[in-house]
């Protein structure tokens, strides 16, 4: 389970499928990158932020966010469904004394459709491992350097949910758009390893 | 699938058991008592499907947490883990 995915027995098997399905006709290398693009294009960290900038002006939306993500994303036109069965979504949200981090220990579990293709530390045996053990080291190492009296809540993604971290609005930001607030959000922050 | 057996703030303790094929319950949680935080729904258990049993069974799987210092002798942060039903029983008195 902790083997990188290329070399596993499942990723082999997709390549061989993949070949047969070329031989024979079925579809081409070149419909197969259409459909790949297709779901990366609608696939990008800008879902997640436009999520986080609509929870930061909209206290309503925030709520409804908090309490059934699925439903709520849903107004922005949003959804964790696809080409296949949908998957839960959970937002869970920072506060002054409290961060969320999200990691999927057992391999990569990572919601694609509002984060993007996940970075590839998100990946590795290091993160997977000490991000549960010692949370406040790996995110200083980020960069982000928690004061002692903000707990840490770990999320270890290993079912059929997904989590997506909402982080604290910055302050002095209060003249901005939502567009403008959206464009603040980085994908680290909905991770859980920055502050925004 | 039946009524879900949890609710929140129950006490619940993991299975201890290795299985000889694909499950979903990490190692580092094994025998570990954790609170339940909320079910989350019913999904196909992956230790069926993966096995290619002819009918997965399917269990409420549970957002559980548990305390740094339970699994690592130290540590002041928390870790919550989705665990199906059956990877699940209920902490006895005597635990903490």
């Amino acid at each position: 389970m902790s083997e990188d995915h290329a070399s596993t027995a499942i990723a082999a098997r997709v390549r061989r499928l993949e070949e047969r399905l070329v031989d024979a006709g079925v579809v081409s290398d070149a419909e197969l990158d259409t459909i790949l693009n297709r779901f990366l294009a609608k696939a990008s960290p800008l879902n997640g932020a436009r999520i986080v900038a609509r929870a930061w002006v909209d206290e309503g939306f925030r709520e409804r966010l908090l309490d059934d993500a699925n439903s709520a994303i849903k107004e922005l036109g949003l959804s964790l469904g696809g080409d296949h069965a949908e998957l839960r979504l959970r937002v869970v949200a920072n506060t002054q004394t409290l961060h969320n981090v999200i990691v999927c220990t057992l391999c990569s579990c990572y919601p694609l459709q509002l984060l993007g293709p996940s970075p590839s530390w998100y990946k590795s045996l290091a993160y997977r491992s000490r991000v549960v053990r010692v949370p406040r080291d790996v995110l200083a190492e980020f960069g982000l350097h928690l004061p002692d009296d903000v707990e840490i809540a770990v999320w270890d993604s290993s079912a059929e949910s997904r989590y997506m971290v909402l982080p604290m609005r910055p302050p002095g930001t209060e003249d901005k758009s939502e567009d403008e607030l959206a464009g603040l959000v980085t994908r680290e922050g909905l991770i859980g390893t920055a502050a925004v | 699938m039946g009524e879900a057996r949890f609710v929140a703030g129950d006490k619940v303790r993991t299975h201890t058991v290795d299985p000889p094929h694909h499950t979903r319950l990490p190692r580092y949680i094994r025998g570990q008592v954790g609170e339940v935080v909320e079910p989350e729904g019913a999904w196909p258990l992956p230790d069926d499907r993966a096995r290619d049993l002819p009918e997965s069974r399917v269990e409420t799987v549970y957002a559980v947490r548990f305390a740094a210092r339970d699994l690592w002798g130290e540590g002041t942060h928390s870790v919550t883990v989705d665990l199906w039903e059956s990877y699940l029983e209920p902490a006895g008195e005597d635990d903490t």
